[in-house]
């Protein structure tokens, strides 16, 4: 069974007078595993479809089963759960939490489950440790590069063990070295735990990363090819 | 489920990280409460002044003055008229039911002496039943007996204020006294009772005989004349009762026809004190509910507050729901936050409330009580601030859409 399968997703926004179809019909399907770059300008739709699968927006019509769990159905607080559970998000801005500690933004998403307070550290610090960010637990974001800004979200990503990471633009901030970074440590967790990655680029070097890139324009997919990894 | 520990370690961290401006919302709700506990602490401890002087006075107490007289026309006012008799107040004390003691009173100013010292004092005849109706006890020697009153012996009890400028640290009893050159042995002591609620001093007094004071010291024209009779009713239940049987005591032994007018005055001076006091307890809740609209801006104060906190943190809590902070979650946080506030300015400003009115006692006079009550009552009432006002920004926050959130700058 696929990770992700899109029926005829739609999403309509009312911008004044005449509604503008960010997605208008999309089907796709995502297996396990795999490493996906989503493509496209922007306004094609590559965003909207990320914040729908990412259970982050609700989509005007259409179907859409995650891990079999038909979200469409689903209310604020179910989402908030499958987000929890099933998704982790690398976001360009990083989105961590101000002068707040690495460690305890790792934490985070483990206070919205049943996690104890002893589990959730021992955790969140092998996360850390995983991603090379040992002795920085204590520091600030602000007192971070970037480079350790996004390790620090993408340890908040893992740190539940979720199947899906969702990466909108993860290296749009970053200088080009660290960008290579983020993006072989990406592949590492694709390839050694499996984790399927799904990330939204404009850039052809990123999107070279992926095993399978998806073009979209003006709300459709209009291309999705399958690429040999060099 | 919702992590109790996790959402109370969650809202600290975003007070202590915004200090300056937590402490100013406290502030109002400080200043609230402090306002509300030294206010009934005011009020508490007026009633409570009241209450006291009341029952120094002594309780369920009637005054029976006699009428007025008429002169050519003229009517001269209550206790002008001598028409009441010692006997009298024997009568009502057997007679009435609802009266339990009774004291006929003649008094007067008079110049006394003891050695080189002399003191002029309020000195009253009357009967053993003075203590009784008064509540009043003696803090050394006897009180009078019935042979002291048939005799009409020359002894006296003395008030603490005389006892101090007659006989300064000296003990007093059975030293001799002159009273209008009346020589007296004083053969008792009353304990101190302090101020009466009009300013008198209630412990400025000597107490003689009723029958040695009008043989002696006032000299009437009617044998047996009294200025007043003092009564003490059973209970207060039994005030106006004891009113109507001396009136109707009184009437009867007067012999005063069904037409004509009363040749007395019966006066209940409890039930005169109990409006005093009830009026002050009415002063009392007013003060409080005026500095309960303090408290009331105190609270809108907090939602201001979280409202600005709401808006200001619109990504972080896009952040939070990104990662699962489900509806509960979102409010949860912030009603603790306003809750924290609320509740920690509500234990400051009780703090400040009890320093506030010892500093009103010390520097004003003002005797003040901070009741258990008063203290609950603030302490549940800001608390109760806190969660009103600390829903709605809530409530706000929590119907954030996660993707408008996320994007928020």
């Amino acid at each position: 069974m696929a990770l992700i399968e899109t029926r005829e997703l739609e999403k309509i926004y009312e911008l004044g007078d005449s509604p503008v179809h960010a997605l208008d019909g999309v089907s796709l399907s995502i297996d396990h595993g795999e490493f996906v770059a989503i493509m496209g300008p922007s306004g094609s739709g590559k965003s909207t479809f990320m914040n729908l699968i990412g259970c982050l927006d609700e989509p005007t019509k259409g179907g859409y089963l995650l891990d079999g769990i038909d979200v469409s159905k689903l209310n604020r607080d179910e989402l908030a759960e499958i987000r929890n559970k099933k998704i982790g998000f690398v976001f360009q801005g990083f989105n961590l939490l101000p002068r707040t500690s690495a460690l305890e933004n790792v934490e985070l998403p483990m206070l919205y489950n049943d996690t104890t307070s002893g589990k959730r550290r021992e955790r969140a610090l092998t996360a850390l440790k995983a991603l090379g960010l040992e002795g920085r637990e204590h520091h600030h974001p602000n007192q971070l590069s970037g480079g350790q800004q996004q390790r620090v979200a993408i340890a908040r990503a893992l740190v539940n063990d979720a199947p899906l990471i969702l990466a909108d633009e993860p290296t749009g901030n970053l200088d080009t070295k660290t960008s290579i970074e983020i993006m072989e440590l990406l592949v590492r967790l694709n390839q050694e735990s499996n984790i399927t990655m799904i990330l939204v680029t404009h850039d052809p070097d990123i999107a070279s990363y992926s095993s399978r890139i998806i073009r979209f324009l003006d709300g459709r997919v209009i291309r999705d090819e399958n690429v040999r990894k060099t | 489920m919702i992590n109790i520990p996790s959402t109370l370690k969650i809202s600290f961290r975003a007070l202590r990280v915004n200090k300056m401006r937590s402490a100013l919302t406290m502030l109002g709700i400080i200043i609230g409460v402090g306002a509300v506990i030294t206010m009934l602490a005011v009020g508490t401890g007026a009633s409570e002044r009241i209450s006291k002087q009341i029952a120094s006075v002594g309780s369920n107490l009637i005054i029976i003055l006699p009428g007025s007289t008429t002169s050519g026309g003229l009517r001269m006012g209550a206790g002008t008229q001598q028409t009441l008799k010692k006997e009298d107040a024997e009568a009502i004390l057997k007679e009435c039911p609802a009266v339990s003691d009774v004291a006929p009173v003649l008094n007067g100013a008079a110049q006394v002496i003891y050695g080189n010292q002399n003191w002029s004092t309020g000195v009253y005849g009357t009967t053993s039943g003075i203590l009784a109706v008064r509540d009043w006890s003696l803090i050394s020697g006897r009180p009078f007996t019935e042979q002291d009153i048939r005799n009409a012996t020359k002894v006296a009890i003395v008030g603490q204020t005389v006892a101090d400028y007659l006989f300064g640290g000296m003990e007093p009893i059975n030293q001799i006294i002159r009273i209008k050159k009346v020589p007296f042995t004083v053969i008792g002591i009353l304990e101190k009772k302090g101020q009466s609620p009009i300013g008198q001093d209630q412990d400025d007094v000597i107490y003689i005989p009723v029958s040695t004071a009008q043989k002696k010291i006032f000299g009437t024209h009617f044998p047996g004349m009294v200025r007043s009779i003092m009564v003490k009713a059973k209970s207060t239940e039994d005030l106006s009762a004891a009113e109507s049987q001396i009136t109707e005591l009184l009437r009867q032994r007067h012999r005063i026809g069904p037409r004509q007018e009363n040749d007395f005055t019966v006066r209940n001076l409890t039930s005169i004190m109990q409006v005093a006091e009830q009026s002050t307890k009415v002063m009392t809740l007013l003060l409080g509910a005026i500095a309960s609209v303090s408290l009331l801006v105190g609270g809108i104060g907090i939602m201001n507050i979280m409202l600005v906190s709401v808006t200001e943190r619109t990504k972080e809590i896009g952040i939070r729901m990104s990662v699962g902070a489900k509806t509960w979650d979102i409010r949860l946080q912030f009603i603790v936050e306003a809750l924290t506030l609320s509740l920690v300015g509500g234990v400051i400003g009780i703090i400040a409330g009890i320093a506030g009115s010892q500093l009103l006692t010390a520097l004003a006079g003002w005797s003040t009580i901070v009741s258990p009550l008063s203290v609950i009552l603030a302490f549940g009432f800001s608390g109760m601030v806190g969660i009103f006002f600390g829903f709605y920004p809530a409530y706000k926050a929590s119907l954030l859409s996660p993707i408008d959130a996320l994007r928020y700058e």
